[in-house]
Order: C-alpha cells, then structure tokens, then sequence
C-alpha cells in the first residue's frame, strides 16, 4: 500500500516498501510554465532532507528540486530529460523526478498529506 | 489585418541566413596576392573548409541592410524601456569617435604618441568626478555589471587590507540581477532586504539585518521602481555606522545628473553606465562603458590602470608599484572602452552641465507626466512623485484576460517599443515606462493616446485582439519553449 | 540645446497637468541636505563647431597609424576596413536599439547574431558559440570559471604564453571565488612544461596560439594529456585573422576556444572597446556564461529566432548565474560578422595569407641585419625580435623618426630584466613593402 506525501517546496513523494519516489507537484508544474530543462541527480547519490536534488527550469524560471526526505538515490527518470514536457503534463505520473531509498522513515512525519497540501495552497491563490 | 490606433504597419521583408546564400568562390573584398614566401607555420596550416559563405559587396549590403529593417531603435520609435534610458545617441558622437587620431590609435603605442588620448580619458575623468563629487574613478568596467563587479572587487580588497572577514552584501529584493551576480562573484554572499510599503528600502529591516559581517549594501538610486529613496542619508548613516561600505548602482543616474551629487548621499562607491546617462548607443547589447567614482578610502584600490599627470604630461599607470600599491589588480584588456569615452565627453561637452540637469529634469518632468495622464487608466504601484520612470502593475487588467505580456506586445503594433515587462519584481506584473528627455510632449500624448485606448479595449472584454498581437511585425509571437527545450545556436549545412 | 525637444511651453504645460508648481516638487524626495544648488561648475552647453574644434585638437596630439606605420600587435590588430562596415553599423537601427529582448521588433539583431554565433564556431572549430562577451581578456577568466563548473576541481594552470592583460585579469577576476590561479612565467622561446604540470586537481589548462610572443603550437599533445586527467583545454586567440591560416584550437582538440575579435571589422580605438568569443562542445553548452540565440518559430510557423536558455543568466538566476555578465559586444559582433561575410572563405583565407606573408618578409629583412635575431621560429603575423640593447628606448626611438615600431616585453613584464631587450612586432596587409623597409632601415639607425 503507497501513500503520498507533500512539502511546502511543492514536491511530492509516494512510499512503498521503503522506497519513496519524488516528483513536483501540479501547482508547481503549472507555476513554471512549460518545462524546458531537467537536471537529475545521480543513481547512488545519497540526499539529505531539505537538500537540492535536481533542477527544473522553464523558459524564464528555474528552481531547485529539493529532497523531501534523507536518503540514497535508486533510479531516475531519464524520460524527462528527454522530454521535459512530460512534468507538464502528467506531474505526479510519468513526470516523476527520481526514486530514494529512504534512510530513516521517521523523515516523514513532517511532511504534509494531500489534504493539508490542498489546504496550503489553496492559501496561496 | 487588424486596424491600429496610430494607423502604423511594421515592414515585412523575408531575408536568408548569410549560409543560404552562397555563391561559393564569391568574394566582397578584393585583396591583393599574397606574395610567394617560404611559410613559418611549422605544418600548422588550417587546410579543411571552414564552411564561410562566398559573397559580393552588394549582396552583404542589402543583407543587413534588410536585417536592420526588422528592428525597432531609438532613431525610428519611442522606447520607453524602464531602466534601459533609451535616449537619443547624438550623431555627432559618431563622427568625433571616428577621427583617426582617435579610433586609429593603437593601445601600445610609446605613451609620448598618445598624450591627445590620455587627455580625453582624463577630461572624461574630471566630468563624472565633478558631476558626483567624487574624489577618484576606475576607468577599466566595460559595462554596468562590470562597474558592480569592480566596486565590489575594491570593497573586498579594502576589506583585506583592514584584516576585516566581512563577507555578507545587503541587496533590495527588487535589485537587478546583476547586483547577486556581482557579489557573488567576489566572494560574498547575499542577504537580500525587503521593501516597505513605498517602494522603498525597509529601513528598520535593514538595520536589523546590519552587522559585523556585513561587507556593503548594494542600493539602486533612484530605486528600480523609479523612485529616490527618501530615507538615504539615514540608510548611509546606519551601512556606515556597522562599519560596512555603501555601494549605489548608478543605472538610474540619469534622473539626478546636476542636481545630486552622489558623495552628498554617503556613497562609496557607484558605477555609471555611459550608454544609459551619457547617450552612448546600446548597438542591440553592447558595447557599454561603465565607470566606476570612488570615495577616497576605496580610491587606492582601484584596478588598473590609471591615467595621472606630471611634468613630463600624461603617464599611464600600468603596474602595481608605487603610484598603485593596492590595486585590486586588471579587470579588463587594455585601458577601457576608449571608443565609449570619446562618445560620452562628446555629449558631455555639448550638453555642459547646464545642459546636463535639464536633461535630467526633462526627464523627470516626461516620466511625471505619464504617471499623470495614465495614472486614472491605469494603476500605479506607488505614489509620486516619481524620478525618471513611472511603474505601473497589472491590477488595471484584472479579470481581464489579458496580461502584461499581452498588453505589451499590443503596444508593439501602435509602433511604440513596449515598456519594460515584469521588472522590478516586486509588483506584479510590473509595466515600467521609462520616457527620457529625448521625447518631445507630441511623442508622449501619442503613446498615452495609445496606451488609453488599449486599457479600454482590454477592460472591454477584447483578450482576443491581444492574444493575437503584434500581427504588423516581421515576425508574430515566437514559440520561446521550442528554442529552449531544442537548442539550434548555429546554422548547420542541410 | 538641440537634443532636448521640450520647450518652455511644453514645461508649463506638463506641470500643470501633474498639478506640480514647479520642476522642484518633483524632486521633493531628495533630502533637503542633499540638493545640489548647481548648476555644477563645469563649462555650459555648447555646439557642433566648438565640440568638434575640441576633438580636433585632442586628436592631434595622437600620433595616428593613419599617420604613421604601425607594426604594434600585442592582442589589438591593425586592419584594413571595408567602407561598408562601417557604413552598415551605423544604420539607426543596429546602432540605436536595445538588448533583443522583444524578439518580434528584434529579428534583425537576433539574426545577426545567430549568423555571428555560427561564424564563430566555424572558425574556432567549435560546436556552439554564445553571443560575445566584453574582450578576450574577460572571456578567458570566464573560461576558467566555466572549466572549474564542469570538472568540479579548484585550479587553473596559465601558460606563460598568454597574453599578459589575460593572465592578470583571470588571477584578478577568480581571486576570490576559491579557484587557485596558477601563472607561469612568460616564455617567449616556448620551453614552459605544461603537460608536466598536469594533474588530477587541474581544471584547465589556458594557453593562446598564436602565443603572446608570437610562437604558434600544436596543442594536440596537450589536449590529449588534459584529456587523460580529466581537465579541459581552453585557448585563447588574440589575432582573429590567424583562424584562416592556423588550424584551429577545436581542430586540436580544444575544449574552450576564446578570442578577441576586434581584429575583424573593428578599428584599433587605443584598445576599447573590444570584441570576446567564446565557443565550446556542445555539452557544455549550460555552464556558458552570456547571452545565447537560438533558433524557432512564430504562431504562423515561419523561422525566426529568440535569446534562449536565460536561466543560466544573472537576471533569473541571479548569485547562482554562470556569470554576472549582462550584455554582449553587440556592435562590435555586427562589425565583426559584417567584415567576414565580406571576405567569405576564400577571402578570409587570403587576408591570412597576406598577413603571414608579409610578416615572413619582414622577419627575413631583420633577420638579415647584424645584431638582431628572430626569437619565433614559427609565428602567423607577430614575432619577437632580440635587440642588442634595451627594447623601450629603441621603440622611443623609432617614434621620434615616425614610426610605430613594436612593442617592448618590458612594458607588460617590468620585473624580467632578460626581457629587456625582447621587441614583439607585428605585421598586418595594411603595412606596404615600403613600410617594411623604412621600419629595417630606421632599426638600423637607431640600434
């Protein structure tokens, strides 16, 4: 069984058996524009929580994608460098970022679930 | 084809690249045969094509020729780029800079050939000291951003010589870019400060934020929004009192010319951009000038060289030794943007200094008349007066449909240059209208006549109409996320 | 004052519709201890004839090379320039519009420089150029700083054939960004052991080719060995002419090519302002710093071209950008593209050619005379020339009989006394056989 999580950064994760896979979220995809540019981390880098893990940039914005939890990189999405339009538009699909082993779960339960995220942006309109 | 305000329609010519043309074998110079020796290049010879294309004499004239025909420039529209100063460029400049006892100089030369040259850069010299009150000036910073990074590389370099580990630079979060990028290229790191409820720097944020491992505030003024920052001897004040240095970027120099003298703010230290405030042409990016004036503490770490004078005349400081012992080192190849200089005093000496602060009030005076006349239309970020630019935001378009870039490219059919779109920052949406002197009050009742009747149209339900815009352009909107997702930076044979 | 349209009229008019009572509530803002009473105390406005009449006479004190004959390279070179350069730049609107930043009034900027941008790759023998950038002398520290990005490693080896402004101001320009800036002295028999120096901490190594003291090199050796260790090679050209002669740097296997431009299309203007090129591999193209034109289409599908990839720039990434720069050599590039395509292929090919020819001549002429011993065995159109005595004062020398003979290495290296009596000159099209001779016949005199 998965379950989502949110930062505040507007990236999203989904845990299943201690692998979390990362991507950003729609409101971010919809706030960059069209996306142009992605820079993946490295498959075995190790991330710490908080930490910058990859690039995303548009024609006239470029932003930092960052770790939502600590732990060591196991795949990344190649098909996004290829085709940064993919983020666009499928941002929680075939628009993930990379996936992570997670290092202490416990990382978590900072993290917001899609109702609370929901609720933080709905703030921000 | 839609019918415009003013009634103007942009030229259309299709023109191919350069490499579409070839005519291989073609040639626009004639030269004459090399004479026949026996070669030094040690097998070196470059023998593969380079790939140029061939071409006569009247082919390249009415290429570019043509090309030019596609662009806007000051000589044919009104431009009210914020920020930019897009001011007339005196044609006279053009020709003085030409003379061959100028531009035919070599910069090696025995200094005794040069002494005409090093009296020009002096003369240069003396006119943006005594405009700034200014103790001292760097002359080698090729444009503004190079100006920030020279103040900047003296500040650090005074620092060091004090054994100060101040490392941290204060910029307004509605600074240009630049101003980051500058500092962090000498090493320091960026703490930006919030603005208040003006359009004004935060004073009390930023004393909060003073320290002792603050190195300078980097400050624009007049600001980004187009407005002098009111509190600034007491902002001078505070920087100076935490023991850090006050830099100003003088790309808004221009609305004070003559009637404010920067070392009466507290300022260390400014560059000023020649192509903005002293009518030098911005040629489509380049090339600039941007000197630097420096308070006496900072003075004895400019970069080199130095142009001084003594009994023997002129004499140019090109190494660090006793006329430079703590130089901050070489910026820049040679001795600066001599061809810039040589424009600059040409407009200096034309304008005087009487010429000079009515210029600037000119333009103060343009700038003000537009936030009037479309102040009711349109909605201004801040109170005036303002300086040189008035700044609207996009608040005039609510629920509209059509948005600042909409409303900007609209602006481009009634055959005005667009404002500058979406900077500063700090309002949203931000249209900065940026007149200059140069613009008689005819050119300025045309554009407002414009700019009304699009705000109506907008407010009218119209998006459509601005979607769609510019329709009489050489080119229509174009698909900037194509360039950048699929990089062509070059022509490739086919 | 004929560049102010506002009359008095106009003045009135305008305050009354702000509702100002005057030109000093405008600026209310200012603090009253601030105010300048002015005007300043400088001369008052004047017109064409006194301005020119001014120029004139700070012009005659110049010893032109319209003047005089001019044999002085050092990274700024005097050629010949077509009429219709000059005359194209100054159209309005090349010479009076802005950065390209509204693409559908810009298609004639934006074209240019996607046409300098690929002239530029051809003759570095690179894969993409940006748009130019101040002078070689900035383009090299920007170079260094790219090289550090990519390989991640915190130092720079400096050939001591580089030019001298170049090294100093990339030693200036990283001072303080934690990249160790190593020069080396200058060489002007080419002895210096870079592949020696080579090692697992380099991020590039910077060399110039033609050199600074004229020598050209084969870098493929050296490319090779940087390659082994995980550096880039980057190389710097101060004389653009020579790309039609010598093989290029890309040819070599360089990984950065810069140079400085003004060679082509600009004139001499005592140094500034300059022309920087920069190209590299394709690969690299996100760590380069300055303004880039790509290549697209409008909503009609018809070709046209835009500034691209802005998010390595100050102005979106601001203290994270690839470099603070903020402009380009706009015109300057005009010029320079403008000039090459008037010369295309074959006429590039033989200006070079012109240029090493007269430049051998001259070297025979001098080798010929007792005293004096060419120090390059191979060059393009500069070489380095051992006097019997101290350089500078010969080079004052010359200048009092008219001619702008060389430069002497002791003007960039005061502190090298073996190099006190080293001249470097340089030969262009522009000198006449006549010129040659009078150069040989007055060294004679004054030696």
């Amino acid at each position: 069984m998965s379950e989502t999580y949110f930062t505040r950064d507007h990236e999203w994760i989904r845990v299943e058996d201690g692998i979390g896979t990362v991507g950003i979220t729609d409101y971010a995809q919809h706030a960059l524009g069209d996306i142009v540019f992605v820079e993946l981390p490295a498959p075995g880098d190790s991330l710490s929580r908080g930490g910058q893990a990859a690039v995303v940039e548009s024609v006239k914005a470029a932003s930092d994608v960052f770790a939502p939890v600590s732990g060591a990189v196991t795949a990344v999405n190649q098909d996004i460098v290829d085709t940064p339009g993919l983020v666009n538009h499928a941002p929680e699909g075939d628009g993930w970022f990379f996936s992570l082993r997670l290092a202490d779960a416990g990382d978590l339960a900072g993290l917001l679930d899609r109702a609370a995220y929901d609720a933080f942006v709905k703030e921000l309109e | 084809m839609a019918e415009t305000f003013s009634g103007s329609r942009g030229p259309f010519l299709e023109e191919p690249l350069l490499f579409e043309m070839d005519s291989p074998g073609q040639c626009g110079v004639d030269l004459p045969a090399p004479p026949e020796v026996s070669d030094r290049l040690g097998g070196l010879e470059r023998t593969a094509p380079i790939g140029l294309p061939g071409l006569s004499e009247p082919a390249v004239v009415r290429h570019y020729t043509r090309l030019s025909q596609k662009n806007y420039g000051i000589d044919s529209v009104f431009y009210p780029l914020g920020s930019c100063t897009m001011k007339y460029n005196p044609r006279l400049n053009e020709k003085l800079a030409r003379l061959p006892g100028l531009a035919d100089i070599h910069p090696f030369q025995p200094i005794s050939t040069v002494q005409g040259a090093l009296e020009l850069i002096d003369q240069t010299a003396h006119w943006l000291k005594t405009l700034t009150g200014m103790p001292a000036i760097a002359l080698s910073p090729a444009a503004g951003a190079h100006g920030e990074f020279c103040g900047l590389m003296t500040i650090r370099a005074a620092l060091d010589d004090r054994g100060e580990q101040r490392r941290r630079v204060l910029v307004p979060e509605s600074a240009h870019g630049t101003n980051p990028a500058s500092a962090a290229a000498c090493g320091f790191t960026v703490d930006p400060i919030p603005a208040n409820g003006r359009g004004r720097v935060d004073l009390a944020a930023l004393k909060a934020k003073l320290g002792d491992d603050v190195a300078a505030l980097m400050l624009t003024n007049p600001n980004t929004c187009g407005l002098f920052e009111d509190e600034i001897l007491e902002i001078a004040e505070a920087v100076h009192r935490a023991g850090a240095f006050f830099y100003c970027d003088g790309a808004n120099y221009n609305a004070i010319v003559g009637r404010v003298r920067i070392a009466d703010l507290g300022i260390d230290v400014m560059h000023i951009n020649l192509h903005k405030t002293f009518s030098t042409p911005h040629g489509g990016g380049g090339p600039g000038a941007g000197p630097t004036v420096l308070s006496a503490a900072l003075a004895p770490f400019a970069p080199l060289p130095a142009v001084l004078h003594d009994q023997q005349g002129w004499r140019l400081v090109e190494h660090a030794g006793a006329d430079a012992a703590k130089s901050c080192g070489r910026i820049k190849g040679f001795h600066g943007q001599f061809g810039v200089f040589a424009r600059a005093l040409a407009y200096m000496l034309s304008m005087g200094g009487d010429g000079l602060r009515q210029a600037a009030e000119d333009a103060v005076l343009n700038a003000n008349y537009l936030l009037a006349r479309l102040g009711g239309e349109l909605t201004p970020s801040f109170a005036g007066p303002c300086m040189h630019e008035a700044l609207f935001d996009d608040r005039f378009l609510k629920d509209s449909g059509v948005t600042t870039l909409d409303f900007a490219k609209a602006l481009i059919d009634e055959g005005f240059h667009p404002m500058t779109m979406y900077f500063p920052l700090v309002v949203h949406g931000a249209l900065l209208m940026e007149p200059t002197e140069t613009e008689s009050k005819a050119t300025l009742d045309r554009f407002i006549g414009s700019v009304i009747g699009l705000a109506r149209q907008a407010r009218a339900g119209e998006a459509a109409a601005f979607k769609a815009a510019p329709v009489n352009t050489p080119r229509r909107r174009l698909d900037e996320t194509l360039a950048a997702r699929n990089p062509v930076l070059r022509w490739r044979p086919a | 004052m004929r560049y102010l349209p506002l009359t008095e009229a106009d003045r009135r008019d305008m305050l009354a519709a702000i509702g100002a009572g005057g030109v000093d509530d405008l600026f209310c803002d200012v603090p009253a201890a601030a105010r300048w009473s002015g005007p300043p105390n400088l001369p008052g406005h004047a017109g064409e004839m006194e301005v020119e009449g001014h120029f004139r006479a700070l012009a005659a004190k110049n010893l032109s090379a319209a003047a005089a004959p001019l044999f002085i390279g050092a990274g700024a070179y005097r050629h010949h320039l077509p009429a219709a350069v000059d005359a194209l730049i100054q159209r309005g609107e090349f010479l009076t519009s802005y950065t390209p930043y509204q693409p559908e009034v810009s298609q004639g900027t934006l074209q240019y420089l996607f046409e300098f941008q690929t002239q530029v790759a051809l003759i570095t023998g690179m894969e993409v150029a940006n748009a130019s950038m101040y002078d070689a002398a900035t383009a090299c520290a920007e170079a260094a700083a790219m090289a550090s990005r990519i390989t991640r490693r915190r130092r720079v080896l400096v050939s001591g054939d580089v030019h001298p402004h170049y090294a100093q101001v990339v030693a200036t320009a990283l001072q303080y960004t934690g990249i160790e800036v190593e020069l080396l002295a200058p060489d002007p028999l080419g002895l210096e052991d870079l592949i020696g120096r080579i090692d697992g901490d380099i991020a590039c190594v910077l060399v110039q080719n033609p050199g600074f003291f004229g020598r050209l090199r084969d870098l493929s050796a050296l490319a090779a060995a940087c390659r082994g260790d995980g550096a880039l090679l980057a190389a710097v050209v101060s004389e653009p002419v020579s790309l039609g002669l010598v093989s290029s740097p890309g040819e070599m296997g360089a990984d950065i090519v810069v140079a400085e431009g003004q060679g082509i299309g600009n004139a001499l203007n005592f140094g500034g302002p300059g022309l920087g090129l920069f190209a590299t591999r394709e690969k690299y193209l996100r760590q380069m710093p300055g303004r880039l034109v790509g290549q697209t289409v409008d909503v009609d599908g018809r070709r046209g071209w835009v500034l691209t990839l802005s998010t390595r720039e100050q102005h979106i990434r601001r203290e994270k950008a690839t470099s603070n720069i903020c402009t380009n050599s706009g015109l300057c590039a005009l010029a320079f593209s403008i000039h090459l395509a008037l010369l295309g292929e074959e006429g590039f090919r033989r200006l070079a050619r012109l240029n090493h020819a007269r430049a051998v001549m001259l070297a025979e002429k001098l080798a010929a005379i007792r005293g004096l011993r060419v120090l390059t065995p191979t060059f393009f159109n500069e070489f380095s020339l051992q006097l019997p005595r101290p350089a500078a004062p010969v080079v004052e020398a010359l200048a009092e009989r008219g001619i702008l003979g060389g430069v002497a290495a002791s003007r960039f290296y005061p502190s090298y006394p073996e190099l006190a009596e080293v001249l470097l000159l340089a030969v262009t099209e522009t000198n006449s056989d006549a010129e040659l001779d009078a150069l040989a016949a007055a060294l004679r005199e004054v030696l």
